[in-house]
């Protein structure tokens, strides 16, 4: 199940510690809604292993603000509460499922 | 916003294959810069065009687009940005998205020489959408370098989101905002580590946290990387099927010679071919 984060719920899952894949958008971003179908299969595919979720960058600004957030789409992974790797602009799905599986 | 074929390029290429798709009662959406804006545009007499001599570049466009639009094809101006296989193919022009079955290349020559310090920077301050990333430079210096008829107009749009805009190309804009300033320059390098400091202009910087570039187009190669050119053309066989499954090529873009004859020509045979995929697709499923 894909997650819409606020800041506070953003907060609390980096928190946990777990493997996560964060899509930072907007929906005024082409490209952004282009890749939307793609974080979303990956994660049903993911479920249970992977914590996926979005950050909308008009509402939380600050989040977009504080990883450095200068294109979107831009996806950060995180695990153990920090960054491991970014993938800026649209990829295709296997690009994240690398580092997805390279980091389980 | 499901089409059967998209076809990138409004040129004779792209008109040729949006009517042969048309012939066979396919739906086709063609992406492009305005016509009027194409190379084509501004020769002055096509003397070796079959059985239309003496005609201006725009005269035959303007008859092109007009034969195209009457077969039904839809048109969308403006310039697709990126491209990504998925349940067929989505392309985005701004912040719309379009999906297609099937995919015909028709952008003619897209001159893309990269500035120095251009992809280490991209997505690091560098980017090719106003649309996408302006919001994200509220308040904050960019420089945007203009190189397609609507660059000024993006600026514009930079300003208006409250961006500290200044605009570099090699040919004073038109209808750029007067309170924008412009830099005429020629030799432009992308400066910056970790991200984008400035702008060099003709060897003099100009501070800027973001690097707008906006080219007439982004070239296929950059659209879709997996895609195979030889001696820096789309590589085609003659049923203009590239290397990708589902993507055609067709016109200047496949190479020499540049004459629109051919461009007619290949434009067709891709139509053809897309339609014959399409149509296999269909009986698969």
């Amino acid at each position: 199940m894909m997650v819409h984060f606020s800041r506070e719920g953003f907060e609390k899952a980096l928190n946990e510690g777990k493997l996560m894949m964060v899509d930072f958008w907007a929906d005024w971003c082409g490209p952004c809604r282009m890749l939307g179908p793609v974080i979303e299969d990956l994660a049903e595919k993911y479920e249970g292993k992977v914590v996926v979720g979005k950050v909308n960058v008009d509402d939380e600004q600050e989040l977009a603000i504080r990883y450095g957030v200068m294109s979107i789409p831009t996806v950060i992974f995180f695990k153990d509460g920090k960054e491991i790797d970014r993938k800026v602009g649209v990829m295709p799905a296997d690009v994240f499922t690398k580092v997805l599986d390279a980091n389980q | 916003m499901d089409h059967d074929i998209i076809i990138l390029g409004a040129g004779p290429a792209g008109f040729s294959a949006a009517v042969g798709a048309r012939g066979r009662d396919k739906s086709v959406l063609v992406i492009g810069n305005r016509f009027q804006d194409s190379p084509l545009a501004r020769a002055e007499r096509v003397d070796n065009y079959l059985g239309l001599p003496g005609r201006t570049g725009l005269e035959l466009l303007e008859e092109f687009h007009r034969h195209a639009d009457q077969a039904g094809a839809e048109f969308v101006t403006g310039r697709a940005i990126s491209l990504m296989a998925w349940e067929g193919f989505l392309v985005t022009v701004g912040s719309q998205v379009y999906r297609g079955e099937a995919l015909i290349l028709a952008p003619g020559v897209v001159r893309q020489a990269k500035y120095p310090g251009e992809m280490e920077l991209l997505g690091r301050g560098v980017s090719y959408c106003a649309t996408c990333d302006g919001m994200l430079y509220r308040g904050r210096p960019v420089a945007v370098v203009g190189r397609s008829p609507d660059a000024p107009h993006e600026a514009n749009y930079l300003n208006s989101l409250g961006c500290q805009v200044v605009y570099v190309a090699s040919q004073p804009p038109m209808g750029l905002d007067k309170k924008i300033p412009f830099v005429r320059a020629n030799h432009l390098v992308v400066k910056g580590e970790e991200k984008v400091t400035a702008l060099e202009a003709d060897g003099a910087e100009i501070p800027c946290d973001g690097v707008f570039i906006l080219r007439q187009a982004v070239a296929p190669t950059d659209l879709l990387p997996t895609l195979e050119t030889e001696n820096g053309v789309i590589r085609v066989d003659r049923n203009m099927a590239t290397n990708v499954q589902g993507v055609f090529a067709a016109g200047d873009c496949t190479g020499g010679p540049l004459q629109v004859s051919k461009a007619v020509g290949e434009g067709h045979v891709a139509a053809l071919s897309a339609c014959e995929y399409l149509d296999q697709l269909a009986n698969k499923n």
